[in-house]
């Protein structure tokens, strides 16, 4: 077995004349939790909807949980969790129908679903809650389910996009707790966040400006690099070199 | 334009309620909201998702009556003056909300023409945010990337020089150096002598504000400077750090002496119930006392009213 959740190799998109993600080359361990940052426009959501399984790259390889995402697309898809803060629940079915429609899509035997249902609602807290409509949760526990539900089939990978925008500060780090749970387990986690301190409860962090990884390493590792503070004061460093005009 | 002097008010809300009927349950969205403005500030509205943020800005820019209460708004009765109040301010929603079919051009144009202004008499104001965009006059709004849309929204928003301008959540999910950006651009529109109203959910932002208010589920926890408003903190704070973090604070969070321990960045935060009272610490671990921030005020304040 690899000791690698993703590796990435050379990997680029293109769009006519413009490089969205520009050679890019990373790995990820399994177990890690790994941050994905960049700048707004900087090609961090079109690699990882290559990652996913949801567009071709251009060039470059790259496998996801050992499959392919040229040609083994529809097993990466079936051994991921993904959860963004945009788009996560159905709001007009309930907690317990939303948990029953995504492990149904990912072909859970139907005895197991209601055994994990019922142990999910337990672990949150979320048992009188069961059979509301998800539009009349509050959003910290909205997201708090969604991450579980995106981890209900039990993938090899989780990838994040911004989960916690617009959380309040405690239910955010809550979620950080359901993320270090997930990591303990041996889920890997992708996650992108415009939070600089969640930065810092990433074993390592990548940056990407215009298209390319500038810095990869662990927090620690690189405030040494840059001789910076925070990782604020890094990715200030590196993203305001950005040339592209969005 | 009317000249405000700083000693004016610019908004002055008194006891308002608002609450929505979600289902056939009525949900409150504010509870007895009571704020003073003055002119020329830059004011903070500062909370998560939900907390009431947009309801309020909907009920102060006369898009949303309040169940009760009252609001003055640039010295008008916001729900029998609404005619008057929507010329004089300016409004950028948290959503986009431009005509996507329209370019750049095009969108500066009708709204100015909706003022009965034009785009050239307010050139001045919108300048330095205009020749950002000014490369893609030509490109309809919805082709425009994230940024790029925001710039020319707040270029909307301006375009009639307003007295007041309410920017609903102009960060949220924008990235940290185009967020100090924004608010780079903020400090110079408040020196144009505009009072500026702005929510974010982003607790760092709240020391670029003047005067800040704290909002959580329709209720302002505390409305202050941001410099005075950390000084209400008066427990104990300490950062450390150590090898293993997550052991630290499942640790930690046992010990009867500490109040509440969570992640903040590098460090974990450390707030204890009393003064000159350390818990028992690994020896690997680094302890300094630090001065609260915003976040964690809003963290104790949280916990307090719950």
């Amino acid at each position: 077995m690899n000791k690698n959740a993703i590796v990435v190799n050379n990997l680029s998109k293109q769009f006519g004349q413009f490089k969205a993600v520009d050679d890019i080359s990373f790995e990820v361990a399994k177990g890690e939790i790994f941050g994905f940052l960049g700048a707004n426009g900087a090609g961090k959501t079109t690699a990882m909807k290559m990652l996913c399984g949801l567009s071709m790259p251009t060039s470059g390889q790259a496998s996801v949980a050992g499959f392919d995402v040229y040609k083994e697309n529809e097993s990466i898809k079936k051994n991921i969790g993904y959860m963004s803060q945009k788009f996560s629940l159905y709001e007009d079915l309930t907690v317990r129908e939303n948990i029953k429609f995504y492990a149904g899509i990912y072909g859970i035997a139907p005895q197991k679903i209601k055994d994990k249902t019922n142990q999910l609602l337990q672990q949150l807290v979320l048992e009188k809650e069961a059979d509301m409509l998800v539009s009349q949760l509050p959003l910290g526990w909205k997201q708090k389910l969604a991450f579980s539900v995106a981890i209900f089939h039990e993938p090899q990978i989780v990838f994040l996009d911004e989960p916690t925008g617009g959380v309040d500060p405690i239910t955010r780090r809550e979620f950080w707790n359901l993320i270090y749970d997930a990591a303990a387990i041996g889920i890997t986690i992708f996650v992108t966040t415009h939070y600089m301190d969640e930065a810092e409860y990433c074993n390592r962090v990548s940056i990407m400006v215009d298209g390319k990884i500038e810095a990869l390493d662990s927090p620690g590792n690189l405030k040494k690099t840059f001789n910076a503070k925070s990782m604020d004061e890094v990715f200030l460093h590196l993203a305001r070199k950005a040339k592209r005009i969005e | 334009m009317v000249k405000l002097n700083s000693s004016d008010i610019a908004i002055k809300v008194t006891a308002v309620n608002k609450s929505y009927i979600v289902g056939k349950k009525k949900t409150p969205a504010l509870e007895n909201i009571n704020l003073t403005i003055q002119a020329g500030t830059l004011f903070g509205l500062i909370g998560p998702d939900g907390s009431g943020k947009t309801s309020l800005f909907r009920i102060l820019t006369s898009l949303l009556l309040p169940d009760s209460g009252e609001i003055w708004v640039d010295g008008l009765n916001v729900i029998t003056e609404y005619k008057k109040l929507r010329k004089r301010i300016g409004y950028m929603p948290g959503k986009f909300s431009l005509y996507t079919d329209l370019t750049i051009k095009e969108n500066l144009d009708f709204f100015a023409s909706l003022f009965g202004t034009s785009f050239e008499e307010n050139y001045d104001l919108i300048k330095d945010l205009y020749v950002q965009i000014e490369p893609f006059k030509d490109r309809r709004a919805g082709q425009l990337s994230g940024g790029m849309k925001q710039k020319l929204a707040l270029c909307c928003a301006l375009i009639h020089r307003p007295t007041i301008l309410f920017l609903d959540e102009p960060t949220t999910g924008v990235d940290a150096v185009s967020r100090k950006e924004f608010w780079e651009i903020l400090q110079s529109l408040k020196k144009e002598g505009i009072t500026i109203l702005v929510s974010t959910p982003y607790m760092d932002e709240a020391t670029l504000c003047d005067q800040v208010a704290l909002i959580q589920e329709g209720k302002i926890l505390d409305v202050d400077t941001p410099a005075q408003m950390v000084n209400k903190f008066t427990n104990p704070i300490y950062a450390i750090k150590g090898a293993n973090m997550l052991q630290l604070l499942r640790e930690l969070e046992k010990d009867p002496s500490v109040e509440r321990i969570y992640p903040f960045g590098e460090h974990h935060h450390l707030v204890m119930k009393e003064k000159d009272v350390l818990p028992v610490l690994p020896l690997s671990v680094t302890i300094n006392k630090i001065k609260p921030n915003i976040e964690d005020l809003f963290i104790h304040l949280m916990q307090h009213h719950e």
